[in-house]
């Protein structure tokens, strides 16, 4: 199967827009090569500009440039983005509804040997939390592509968090993005896997070793966490005993928050959260810190086992 | 292009529309929105194109107030230039009202960027200006810096990415009235040099007296004829200035004048 990291592929895509399009911007802070905004700098140097180690300055530049009519795609690692940049993203750039898209790579703790000051495992919970803002998770190169095309097209603040390892290619090159509709990747009954970005192919395997334990899991990927699909979610809800989310973020905040968000106002059915257990991560392989910290399609199998075990399921 | 002479009457009604929007909001900025009047008016009146005609067009000439809680001394002006009806000035902080207290850009043609966080609206500026190089348009960008809200970091990150990108087309003012919310700028937290900080991150720095229109609109002449550096006008002004008790008083930084301050503020700015 093919494997690519988001990022590689939002650089890709972005190289393709740049040059289809005058009024777009990049601004990076001193990350292009890692962000991959280099890619559309080696094709349009005179629209690409480098912000320096900066990034709060970044943010509301960034809002001057949008208030212009223009397209702009700001990108650093998402500890950065979302982190440092939080208030000039809240005040310079959603408060006006300014046309910026955040890509913020290197997200959750699968940035690996940085270690934890660097892995963002808090950025959904906080930029779902402003308004105006749109936040995309994307699973896979294929998605990413038709995301950034999508998000150019869309006037307004979006956050789409990108990763820094390479993923295996979940979709095919029929599918269509769509924003705020979920993807059911898998159909199956009473446990529903709700999963985004690179969990998604972690729900996938889980959902495959499952069926040896006599459970037949939907898989859905929720790449658009706000606005969230209430519609499936409920449908989701309303059809399944079980929901478990998978995500590499905090538990608290992030998608299992959004989900529950719904499923509790809406159709209350038992939920588990699969994620980064409220603790900082630390140096690693991408690959040591998902078994370490719980969140590979191994730990889902447990998780529903577990579920199961106590009768949830 | 208007006299000195002519500037007066319209200074003179932004000072007094100041002064009662803070005092019907029972709240609101007066010392730096004071302080400030004679820049904003000679900038609006003959330095910057903006009409009623280019208004709504999201390029042309701009400009930012960095120091977003002068939102008063914002709002005065675009009714002098007949973008806001005096009417809703006393609307200023109400609920329902456009006129937020701190301007949103999305409420208000003419506001040019939603302010109010300090540090955040000379970046916005520096990005106006940068996409108008990048796209060889002529327009300029204007944006009104505090002195106590230089002492954000931000405001140095800004100023190294204009001077980085050479942003001869960006002119920063800075309203230096020596005073800030706590105090004296130099005894809360000192500033001090802010022209040679400037300077040193590679601006052209200009001085004036605040409060001569003469020396401002000199200022901006020779802003807009140098080449390869941002400027900064360093502009040494009264807070309060027009209202005898006002002025050089940290303590109408961000305070409502009472009844009787207000008629007595009134009566000293020639209003009713």
């Amino acid at each position: 199967m093919a494997k690519m990291a988001t990022r590689e592929a939002y650089g890709k895509a972005l190289a393709k827009i740049i040059v289809e399009d005058d009024n777009i911007f990049v601004l990076d802070a001193d990350l292009s090569k890692s962000t991959k905004t280099n890619d559309a700098k080696m094709v349009k140097p005179e629209r690409h500009f480098n912000m320096g180690i900066a990034e709060a300055n970044m943010m509301s530049v960034a809002a001057g440039i949008a208030s212009g009519g223009n397209t702009v795609f700001a990108s650093t690692f998402a500890m950065f983005a979302a982190g440092r940049a939080f208030e000039q993203v809240r005040n310079s750039i959603c408060y006006p509804k300014l046309n910026v898209k955040i890509c913020a790579t290197h997200a959750g703790i699968t940035l690996g040997e940085d270690g934890a000051s660097h892995q963002a495992i808090e950025d959904l919970a906080l930029m779902r939390s402003v308004p105006n803002m749109t936040v995309i998770q994307p699973c896979d190169d294929i998605e990413t592509e038709q995301v950034i095309r999508a998000v150019a097209k869309y006037k307004g603040p979006v956050y789409v968090r990108l990763g820094r390892s390479a993923v295996e290619t979940v979709n095919n090159e029929n599918y269509i993005f769509e924003l705020g509709k979920g993807v059911v990747l898998r159909k199956g009954s009473r446990l529903a896997l709700i999963s985004s970005g690179i969990m998604v192919q972690e729900a996938l395997k889980a959902a495959e070793e499952l069926t040896l334990q006599g459970i037949d899991a939907t898989v859905v990927n929720i790449h658009t966490i706000k606005p969230i699909d209430k519609e499936l979610i409920v449908e989701l809800a309303k059809t399944h005993d079980l929901i478990c989310t998978c995500e590499e973020h905090n538990v608290l905040g992030g998608l299992g928050s959004a989900v529950s968000e719904v499923v509790s106002q809406e159709h209350p059915v038992r939920m588990t959260f699969l994620g980064v257990e409220d603790t900082f991560g630390e140096s690693g392989t991408p690959a040591a810190l998902m078994e370490k910290y719980g969140i590979t399609a191994r730990h889902i199998v447990e998780r529903i086992m577990d579920c199961k075990e106590k009768g949830l399921i | 292009m208007l006299s000195k002479e002519q500037l007066l009457p319209i200074q003179k009604r932004m000072r007094i529309n100041i002064v009662k929007m803070v005092a019907n909001a029972n709240s609101g900025h007066i010392g730096g929105s004071l302080s400030a009047v004679e820049l904003i008016s000679t900038l609006y009146f003959n330095e910057m194109n903006i009409t009623k005609e280019n208004l709504t067009n999201l390029q042309r000439d701009k400009f930012v107030l960095s120091k977003g809680h002068a939102s008063p001394l914002l709002f005065s002006v675009l009714c002098e230039k007949g973008f806001l009806a005096e009417e809703e000035l006393m609307t200023f902080r109400k609920i329902d009202s456009r006129l937020q207290g701190h301007p949103n850009m999305n409420y208000v043609d003419g506001v040019d960027m939603s302010t109010g966080s300090l540090g955040q609206g000379i970046s916005a500026a520096v990005g106006m200006a940068l996409s108008y190089k990048a796209k060889g348009l002529d327009y300029r960008v204007y944006t009104l810096v505090g002195d106590g809200e230089s002492q954000e970091g931000q405001v140095w990150e800004a100023a190294m990415a204009a001077a980085h990108y050479k942003l001869d087309n960006l002119c920063a003012i800075v309203d230096l009235n020596g005073l800030q919310i706590d105090g004296d700028i130099i005894k809360v937290m000192n500033p001090l040099p802010i022209d040679k900080k400037f300077e040193a991150f590679g601006w052209n720095v200009l001085y004036v007296d605040g409060h001569d229109v003469d020396a401002i609109m000199d200022c901006y002449a020779q802003a807009r004829a140098y080449k390869g550096k941002p400027t900064v006008i360093v502009a040494t002004t009264v807070k309060g200035k027009g209202v005898s008790f006002m002025e050089n008083d940290a303590g109408w930084h961000g305070v409502a004048p009472n009844k009787e301050q207000l008629a007595k503020a009134l009566e000293e700015l020639g209003g009713e």
